[in-house]
């Protein structure tokens, strides 16, 4: 039944296309889907890990940055005499750097803030992101600042026979994002599902239980880390190559908040939820823009978080779950016990 | 020598405003176990509630200010009792999550009605600064350094010497037996929500006129209410109040003598330096780390 399901979504999103032919909807698609991979693999950290990780947005854009850097080339000032010169690299290696050191920071940040946990860890990641904002606002020599990168070239790939074929309009964007979506799927469906996986859900019911029957804490968290920054990174890259301009902005805040009402809309810790919750709230924005002004957007946007959180705590994928067993199996199950009512995990 | 003096003055009056907003913080944080992201907004609603009485209706300056305060300190009241009270027992990710969807809502509120462009403030006070030898301050920041300074010092003294302060540490230490030794647990709670919010709002109320009012500027406030609740140790009010001077200090020698453009970064930085080194905060007695 679930195997089904997957494979008509999966159906359903990549025929898109050819029944969406409007290329404003196209364009609200390819962005949902970056911001879903992004949710994604937030929803490592916090819904597997239970790591409260504010500060995610970083990841997307250090590896916006970099791919965005690599791909056009970039001098680095070492010291008043020595200038290192790196020439503009093809996408595919930007995109391959961009991912990898969105990871090697994953793991940076993964051993510093790891020490300590709940709110701290929350507030570690926060002011991460925001170093990174001030670097990206101020190295200027590198970043150019708030003028921010422009010309970044799309993604090109050589066909042997057939020439190259340049990501410049909507629809090939449509499908690379469908493709890392759903390799980035199947990365964290066998990671969950693997030993590793089971270790993070052990730290997150219980940690000093899970310490006690051997689970190296750290080194499950940081692998977790590592693995959440650089699908986030990914998702970055697609963004910089998509949009085609990177600024500072990329790290507000709001966007690491976007990431989150995402996962816990969708359901934290289950592996549809980031992606159900992507899509709502890639979509919701632009469906209220016809019908209310930015503020008044936000304004709903705020409220609609908080009300999830009220009324349906474990997000919208469990209560489905849940819902739908109760009604294929008939089980005594009272209505609001398994999905609404409590607010623990 | 003299820029290090006029640097230490400054940090010694912005210090002041910064330890408000990080004792209002540290106390929720402690008694309530919520890590509240309408601080900075609570801090935005009072810089607009003097805008509002001053420069909208014309009142007084001095009625205005403590008129802005209250109204802070019942809308934390409301935000308790709407938000936070029927989550009694939620996890801290929840409340916390609650928070931040209510900060968004309120950030744009406050867009919505005072629009993003950004306003000031008149105040009574003389524009010419009092020059003392080497440095010199305006008269306008030598008050708002000694209302804050009375604002901390009253806060201090209500934890410390009031029956209410009394039940709040009670409450900060064993939330369950001071329950059974008759302690209104959600009175308590509304009161410190309500009185760390006024704490917010007074910092707000205070800065507007030195600086200008915007709908964003509780992002950074926020932002660093944690950095100085961070290095207080998280629950520890005398803490808070010395970590809002070494921020300020860390933040104006930082501009000062390394780059303007970093001067936001020093205490993030600071934060993640005092989490590597010593995680329960530079002056926690015990240890804190949940």
């Amino acid at each position: 039944m679930k195997r089904t399901l997957t494979w008509v979504w999966l159906f359903f999103l990549a025929t898109m296309p050819v029944w969406m032919t409007n290329q404003y909807y196209l364009h609200v698609l390819i962005s949902a889907g970056i911001f879903t991979i992004a949710a994604m693999s937030l929803n490592l950290l916090l819904g597997y890990t239970g790591q409260l990780s504010l500060g995610h947005v970083a990841f997307f854009g250090i590896g916006g940055y970099t791919s965005a850097l690599v791909s056009l080339g970039f001098d680095l000032h070492v010291s008043d005499t020595t200038t290192l010169v790196f020439p503009p690299q093809p996408v595919w290696l930007a995109f391959l750097v961009g991912i990898v050191v969105a990871g090697a920071f994953g793991w940076f940040i993964g051993k510093i803030s790891f020490k300590v946990r709940g709110a701290y860890f929350v507030i570690v990641t926060i002011s991460f992101a925001q170093v990174v904002r001030l670097v990206a606002l101020n190295w200027v020599d590198l970043t150019e600042g708030p003028m921010a990168l422009n010309n970044i070239p799309p993604l090109t790939l050589a066909f042997p026979g057939l020439g190259e074929l340049a990501f410049f309009k909507k629809l090939p964007n449509y499908y690379l994002v469908l493709a890392v979506g759903v390799v980035s799927y199947i990365i964290i469906r066998r990671l969950v599902h693997s030993r590793a996986g089971r270790a993070f859900i052990a730290l997150r019911e219980n940690e000093t239980l899970a310490e006690s029957v051997g689970v190296n804490v750290t080194r499950f968290l940081v692998l977790a880390a590592v693995v959440s920054a650089a699908m986030a990174g990914a998702a970055g890259c697609l963004y910089t190559h998509y949009i085609r301009i990177i600024d500072p902005d990329v790290f507000l805040f709001i966007y690491t908040v976007t990431m989150v009402i995402m996962v816990v809309t969708g359901g934290k810790g289950t592996l549809a939820g980031p992606v159900v919750g992507g899509i709502v709230f890639g979509i919701l924005p632009e469906i209220l823009r016809e019908l209310a002004g930015p503020e008044v957007q936000w304004i709903i946007y705020g409220v609609i978080m908080i009300l999830i959180l009220f009324f349906l705590p474990q997000g919208i994928v469990p209560a489905l779950q849940s819902w739908w067993k109760g009604r294929a199996g008939h089980e005594a199950v009272l209505p609001g016990t398994r999905a609404g009512g409590g607010n623990g995990p | 020598m003299e820029q290090l003096l006029q640097h230490c003055l400054n940090a010694l009056i912005l210090g002041g405003t910064y330890a408000l907003l990080g004792i209002g913080l540290t106390m929720i944080f402690g008694i309530m176990n919520v890590v509240n992201f309408t601080h900075g907004e609570l801090y935005t609603f009072g810089a607009y509630m003097i805008f509002f009485f001053v420069m909208s209706i014309g009142a007084n300056f001095f009625v205005a200010l403590p008129a802005a305060i209250l109204l802070g300190v019942v809308l934390g009241g409301v935000i308790e009792f709407s938000l936070l009270r029927p989550l009694r027992g939620a996890d801290i990710d929840t409340t916390m999550l609650i928070m931040i969807g209510a900060w968004i809502a309120m950030q744009n509120t406050e867009q919505l009605i005072w629009t993003g462009i950004t306003k000031s403030v008149n105040h009574p006070f003389p524009v010419d600064p009092i020059v003392l030898g080497p440095v010199s301050v305006s008269w306008i920041r030598v008050f708002v350094f000694v209302a804050a300074a009375l604002l901390i010092l009253g806060s201090h003294l209500l934890i410390d010497k009031t029956k209410l302060g009394k039940a709040m540490r009670a409450t900060f230490q064993n939330r369950e037996t001071a329950a059974l030794m008759g302690v209104n647990i959600n009175a308590i709670h509304t009161a410190t929500f309500a009185m760390g919010s006024g704490l917010a709002a007074a910092a707000g109320a205070l800065l507007g006129p030195v600086f200008v009012v915007a709908p964003t500027m509780g992002d950074l406030a926020s932002l660093k209410a944690f950095a100085i609740v961070i290095l207080g140790g998280l629950g520890n009010v005398m803490g808070a109040t010395i970590g809002g001077f070494i921020l300020a200090l860390v933040e104006e020698l930082g501009a000062g003598y390394i780059s303007s453009g970093y001067r936001d970064a020093m205490g993030f930085l600071l934060i993640i330096l005092v989490l590597i080194v010593k995680p329960t905060g530079l002056f926690a007695r015990r240890e804190r780390v949940g």
